[in-house]
């Protein structure tokens, strides 16, 4: 971009990058640098570009147009594999590594120490082991990597990255399922990695952390590139600005402030409702038009409520009510046939039918609660499709488009398309939010606000408690599995919630991200 | 998606279209048809009838695979129904014989839905355990002999005519349509490819992956069983040491070959039937060509290759991104 860029310093030099799938171009003509020893973040909304770019430069898609020039040589990688000889490294957002196999394995996969053809176990784990020691990980390299929290796998990924590849490092959304002190942990070795002259690529949404570790941004809109900036010179709302080439109306604009609705009927009741060694007993009502917020860390036992109340674990003691009369919730189905949904955590796994379209994932959960015997017609699908299309605007709006081409943020309104296609009473969404961007974010928080004004029943997990507070009635305090506190009304604000979580002492650093 | 559609089925129709070609090299009768006593006769005939028994199979196995399972036993399970109909059918009417072998066969199919849908046992191990002892029973049930039959009834479902079709023919179309009216017409079909596709998410989205997973062992159980009945009609008796023997290997071939993946998903009956006739019109064109049948498993091996590598997303541009896509991404 700008003149003054000492060619000298350039360690990844793309330009005029081009590609389409089909009649959807993906990308036009973008160009990035990245300098060595410097921490550079690709920002962008969802379907702005920056996994397809990302895919481009590793190889994983082929180009139609543009070059890449790798310490001044042009590569041009026709594989992941290819691109990490040369010497570009990718952690992807979902860790793409193998949960059956070790820790150490999944370290050395393809390159394991050998002796006689025999692979060496002892002198794998020790390396394995000194080498997650650099990032602050001391675990037992000879368990499945499977057993690990999401965090340890991911540290992991990076750890076999960096490892592999000394040059050039791509980090797609690192931090996405790292706890504040972890993300601390990786900050501190994606510092250490530049200084030995390493260029990376940092991809993220939590836009803090890009001011924290980032030297330079790089902004895509739509497939295109809007501009490349110096951090220290650019201001959070310009920033937001190229991202979203838009005002944003207050990101967090405040929540129906005078919450002067009547007296709201309750929509479901949980007494004393828990399962032994998994969420202690707790009382929990759930109001039409409100919106209750689960905040507390990761492992405190949020997911667990969430999935008690779905019917998706089931309660071994304590009484469930549905608008008055008491029922009991043995599976999903017993919760969808009682209005209510469910939005997983894990969209990949839990979520989407990836190999669906959209119109056939939207539907999915409607078609699951009439039963086999009262199909759909597919003039009733795709009426339905279109029409949740329209309104969260999925993008791309093709229904018959196979749900896991759709960046995340999509997919996660094709799983709200779903849910609300039932007509339910009660939606449990554990971090909508989660690996989104800003921009789907604020719309995301947008639509919570405006399904519960007609009179939908939301209880909400975020570890953003920023986010929380904008949107919550009520917020449930959740530690080491069990409800410790109920704020309500004026009570709601981080530092309470934040007091609450760290009551017995916890630091208040460790969700020091709100 | 939609330029990919017409894609869909071009592969198999293009080999099949191929080998008919290549049989009628070798064979130039190969298209002649004749009428005679009120049903046809031809080597096509010929290939739609030998073609059935792997027809029958491939449409159960077809929905068991779309679940992400597969079914080893159908081989066993024809051979269980055809020593049962043998058995009454001298002393039994027909539909006796039919209620006897296809009920077999439906607990055959509730046996292996038991084991993979409620223990959570592994199809490929679930089904092993019934394909090895299917055939000790259907040896039990005919007391090691080849059981023979006279019943004329029984005689006709293998040799007779419907319409110019042998009576086989005519039962494999009936059961390709009810089976496609039954999962296509209700909300099946995208149950089951929603359950193969990722069991986890459909089972929070409210699916009964659980009652998917046993109905399509059911229903495999089902065809395995008349296919068996129809083979042992076809020979009047039941071999319980080789009918259907290997014959599993063909139907999950069948299913490959019409493009459904092991991976479970996506799936179609058609195709999966077209994949049974593909298999069938190599063997009788071998077998016309007067070569030693051994070469039949080479060449099969080779049109299959051939069939795969055409489906094969890396060969067929945009399918090929597409499914890079859905592994790297989501």
């Amino acid at each position: 971009m700008e003149n003054s860029l000492d060619p000298a310093s350039t360690l990844l030099e793309v330009r005029g990058i081009s590609k389409s799938f089909g009649a959807v171009r993906a990308l036009q003509e973008v160009d990035f640098t990245l300098r060595a020893g410097e921490i550079h973040a690709l920002l962008g909304e969802n379907g702005a570009g920056k996994s397809t770019l990302i895919k481009v430069v590793t190889g994983v898609f082929p180009r139609d147009a543009g070059t890449v020039r790798l310490g001044g040589e042009e590569v041009a990688p026709r594989s992941a594999k290819a691109a990490l000889q040369a010497g570009i490294a990718t952690v992807y957002q979902e860790v793409n590594l193998l949960p059956n196999l070790s820790v150490a394995q999944n370290l050395f996969l393809d390159r394991q120490p050998m002796r006689f053809g025999i692979v060496r176990e002892g002198a794998m784990r020790r390396r394995a082991k000194a080498l997650l020691a650099d990032f602050g990980l001391d675990i037992d390299v000879a368990a499945p990597l499977g057993s690990y929290s999401v965090a340890v796998q991911h540290v992991t990924a990076i750890a076999r990255a960096v490892d592999l590849s000394a040059r050039v490092l791509i980090l797609d959304e690192p931090t996405a399922s790292l706890d504040r002190h972890e993300v601390e942990v990786l900050f501190g070795i994606m510092r250490q990695l530049a200084k030995r002259g390493i260029g990376i690529v940092f991809v993220s949404h939590f836009l803090d952390q890009v001011y924290e570790i980032s030297d330079r941004i790089t902004v895509l809109r739509n497939g295109r590139l809007v501009g490349e900036r110096e951090t220290a010179s650019l201001s959070r709302l310009e920033l937001i600005r190229m991202m979203l080439g838009r005002e944003l109306a207050e990101t967090t604009s405040a929540r129906a402030s005078a919450t002067e609705h009547k007296a709201r009927e309750i929509c479901a009741s949980f007494e004393g409702y828990g399962k032994a060694g998994y969420v202690a007993p707790f009382n929990l009502e759930l109001r039409h038009g409100e919106v209750v917020g689960l905040a507390g860390l990761l492992g405190s036992g949020r997911t667990e409520t969430a999935r008690l109340v779905f019917g998706a674990e089931r309660a071994d003691r304590g009484q469930a009510r549905v608008e008055g009369a008491s029922v009991r919730l043995q599976s999903p189905r017993d919760g969808v046939r009682h209005g209510f949904g469910y939005c997983p955590e894990e969209r990949k796994t839990d979520g989407i039918v990836a190999e669906l379209s959209v119109r056939e994932n939207i539907v999915l959960a409607l078609q699951a609660k009439r039963g086999l015997h009262r199909p759909l017609s597919r003039r009733e699908q795709d009426e339905i499709a279109r029409r949740y299309v329209k309104m969260l605007d999925i993008r791309p709006s093709d229904p018959e488009r196979p749900v896991g081409l759709l960046s995340g943020g999509n997919q996660q309104k094709v799983l709200l398309a779903r849910w609300l296609a039932t007509s339910p009473r009660l939606l449990v969404l554990d971090e909508p939010t989660r690996g989104i961007d800003v921009g789907a974010h604020a719309e995301i928080i947008r639509l919570i606000r405006e399904l519960c004004d007609d009179g939908l029943a939301l209880l909400v997990i975020s570890s953003e408690l920023d986010e929380i507070v904008t949107y919550s009635d009520r917020v449930v305090v959740l530690r080491d599995r069990a409800h410790v506190e109920e704020l309500a009304g004026e009570a709601i604000d981080v530092g309470n919630i934040l007091a609450a979580i760290a009551a017995d002492g916890v630091s208040l650093a460790r969700e020091g991200r709100a | 998606m939609t330029a990919l559609l017409p894609r869909r089925g071009l592969a198999q129709i293009l080999a099949l279209i191929v080998i008919l070609a290549v049989d009628r090299i070798v064979s130039p009768q190969f298209f002649d048809l004749r009428l005679q006593d009120g049903r046809l006769f031809g080597s096509l005939i010929d290939v739609l009838n030998r073609g059935t028994p792997v027809a029958l199979l491939s449409l159960g196995m077809v929905l068991v695979i779309a679940t992400r399972g597969i079914d080893l036993s159908v081989g066993a399970v024809m051979a269980i129904s055809g020593a049962i109909a043998a058995s009454l059918a001298d002393s039994h009417g027909l539909p006796v014989v039919l209620a006897a072998a296809l009920g077999t066969g439906l607990v055959c199919g509730l046996w292996n839905g038991f084991l993979v849908a409620v223990l959570g046992m592994q199809p490929i191990v679930a089904t092993l355990i019934l394909m090895v002892a299917g055939r000790g029973i259907a040896q039990l049930i005919t007391e090691g002999r080849i059981v023979t039959f006279s019943s004329p009834d029984l005689i006709w479902l293998g040799n007779g005519a419907v319409l110019g079709l042998p009576v086989p023919v005519a039962i494999a179309l009936g059961m390709l349509i009810l089976t496609g009216a039954v999962v296509r017409g209700s909300a099946l079909g995208l149950l089951i490819e929603a359950t193969g596709g990722n069991a986890r998410a459909s089972e929070l989205a409210g699916v009964g992956t659980r009652a998917m997973i046993l109905a399509v062992y059911v229903w495999c159980g089902v065809c395995a069983a008349l296919a068996g009945v129809i083979a042992a009609a076809d020979i009047m008796g039941a071999d319980a040491n080789n009918a259907g023997l290997w014959l599993e290997l063909d139907a999950i071939l069948a299913v490959v070959i019409g493009g459904t993946s092991l991976f479970g998903g996506r799936f179609s009956l058609v195709l999966a039937v077209l994949g049974a006739l593909i298999i069938q019109t190599m063997n009788t064109g071998i077998l016309l060509s007067g070569y030693p049948p051994e070469f039949n498993l080479l060449v099969k091996a080779v049109v299959v290759l051939a069939v795969l590598l055409l489906q094969s997303p890396k060969l067929s541009g945009m399918a090929g991104i597409a499914a890079r896509l859905r592994r790297t991404k989501a």
